[in-house]
């Protein structure tokens, strides 16, 4: 499957061309196009769904516009949005956990191989 | 925002792309993948090139004629400047993303149920329809790269009896037209089928020859038009040439001979066709190639037959801003002989393969399609997606 998977994403013969003063930066800019595409086919499915669901009679998507969740629902909403923002933005809280570590604290690969 | 202007429409759904035999089957979200893509197309060629453009008035080209004392005169010029433009490169990132984003699309359709695929081509494979050299050696313009980002190109082969290249040909073409070739992608032969219907109504083929076939989207509109007519798909890919008899058959065209073989050199006697089209061909051949092509085409055609040919317009007398876009796939999508080709005097061409030069015609046709399920397409979209949009140049010859 994972052979699949690499063969989906091969690369066609010839030089790619790169537009961006920064390679890194467009590097990024390509996975998040390819998220903004995953994200699309995302919600077309839950439209799919509303839609599918509204038909049988099993849910008004009016209903869905106005939800009001009560507290503990809200809470775990809450909780839900906080979780993904961790997740997310792991990279930057790193950086600055660094900062705040004592100069000498972590052990260097050389100091660990003479252990 | 003007209140009083009308909501853009977006693309036809993916939903109604036409189903046959040997095309793949889409689930949900793979459909969703095409239908996003589609708009993701639509907003770049629409929404985010007149910005482009925007970009190159107010900032690019004043910088320009303040260093130089004149506009550029060579779209050179124009790609050097705007190179170094943000909203060009934001562009130009977006539309190379996109195009490679279709084509893993289409091969993750494709390979799940390319067993399957391949199988329902071979079942019909045996039939005088269908005529593969094992022999073929291709040439080199087609192995040299992979042909807009097309892994594989046209003639890579996963498996024996392979179809994948059309397969993700056929089934993702939707995505990058944004539904503008209609219901089978055939907008194009369509055209020039109404085409001849219109303006030569008592012309009436006996035998007809589609040179770079591909799998046949172009063809079959011809075929339904002249059902009389032998018609002769000719192509160097063998997997092109496997999926398109397949898919022929199974939408009930009978009338046509996928045939393995060279533009360059056709094995059929002198002055055996009546018409000879190319869609969207010559630009992926070569400068020795394309000559060929037009002494074979001259030697093949009878008394009073048509050449047709269908490209992108020709560089000739056009603005050089539009020039630097329309040169765009040649730099960013695999097409090494793009800016060649529309560089041609096509018109010397001919004549140095044999034509009157009085014979010698250009006009423009844009894709037919059905207007009940592709209204935008079929009310002559008013944007441009240079080198893309289903308008095109023809440039023919009678005999």
């Amino acid at each position: 499957m994972s052979d699949t998977i690499a063969l989906a994403n091969a690369k066609a013969k010839g030089k790619r061309p790169w537009f961006f003063d920064d390679r890194e930066a467009e590097r990024v800019f390509n996975v998040a196009l390819a998220l903004m595409q995953e994200l699309s086919v995302a919600r077309e499915r839950i439209d799919t769904l509303e839609r599918v669901l509204e038909s049988k009679g099993l849910l008004s998507r009016a209903e869905i516009e106005s939800f009001a969740p009560n507290e503990a629902q809200a809470s775990a909403r809450s909780q839900m949005h906080k979780e993904l923002i961790g997740r997310c933005l792991r990279v930057l809280q790193q950086e600055l956990e660094a900062l705040e570590e004592a100069p000498g604290s972590a052990a260097t690969p050389e100091e660990l191989r003479q252990i | 925002m003007h209140a009083a202007a009308p909501a853009p429409q977006g693309p036809p759904p993916y939903q109604v792309v036409g189903k046959h035999a040997v095309m793949p089957e889409t689930r949900h979200d793979e459909a969703a993948r095409f239908n996003y893509l589609a708009n993701m197309n639509q907003f770049l060629s629409a929404e985010f090139l007149p910005r482009v453009k925007r970009a190159y008035d107010k900032r690019a080209l004043p910088r320009f004629q303040a260093e130089h004392g004149r506009a550029p005169v060579h779209r050179r010029e124009v790609r050097e400047l705007m190179s170094e433009e943000p909203a060009y490169q934001a562009w130009s990132a977006m539309r190379r993303a996109t195009m490679e984003q279709r084509q893993q699309a289409g091969r993750s359709v494709v390979l799940r149920q390319l067993d399957h695929l391949n199988a329902v081509a071979k079942a019909v494979a045996d039939d005088p329809g269908l005529k593969l050299d094992p022999n073929f050696q291709p040439p080199r313009y087609l192995t040299g790269v992979d042909h807009h980002c097309m892994p594989g190109g046209y003639l890579g082969e996963l498996a024996p009896d392979d179809v994948s290249a059309p397969a993700n040909y056929d089934v993702g073409i939707f995505a990058t037209t944004g539904g503008a070739l209609g219901r089978y992608s055939d907008g194009g032969g369509a055209a020039i089928a109404a085409w001849l219907k219109r303006e030569h109504p008592d012309f009436k083929p006996k035998r007809i020859l589609d040179l770079g076939c591909g799998l046949g989207h172009n063809t079959l509109p011809l075929a339904q038009a002249f059902p009389d007519a032998e018609v002769i798909a000719l192509d160097a890919a063998a997997p092109m040439l496997r999926y398109g008899h397949a898919r022929a058959r199974s939408l009930g065209v009978t009338n046509v001979r996928f045939v393995q073989g060279s533009a360059e050199a056709v094995n059929e006697p002198d002055a055996s066709f009546d018409l000879i089209v190319t869609c969207m061909f010559l630009h992926e051949t070569s400068y020795t190639a394309i000559k060929r092509v037009f002494f074979e085409t001259r030697r093949l055609l009878a008394p009073d037959g048509i050449s047709l040919h269908i490209e992108q317009p020709q560089y000739q007398n056009m603005d050089v801003y539009e020039q630097f876009i329309r040169d765009w796939d040649a730099y960013n999508n695999n097409e090494p002989f793009w800016t060649t080709m529309h560089e041609m005097d096509l018109t010397e061409l001919a004549t140095d393969a044999g034509f009157d030069r009085t014979k010698i015609f250009e006009t423009g046709v844009r894709a037919v399609v059905d207007a009940a399920l592709f209204p935008q397409a079929a009310a002559a979209q008013k944007q441009e997606d240079y080198g893309r949009s289903a308008a095109w140049y023809v440039f023919g010859a009678r005999v």
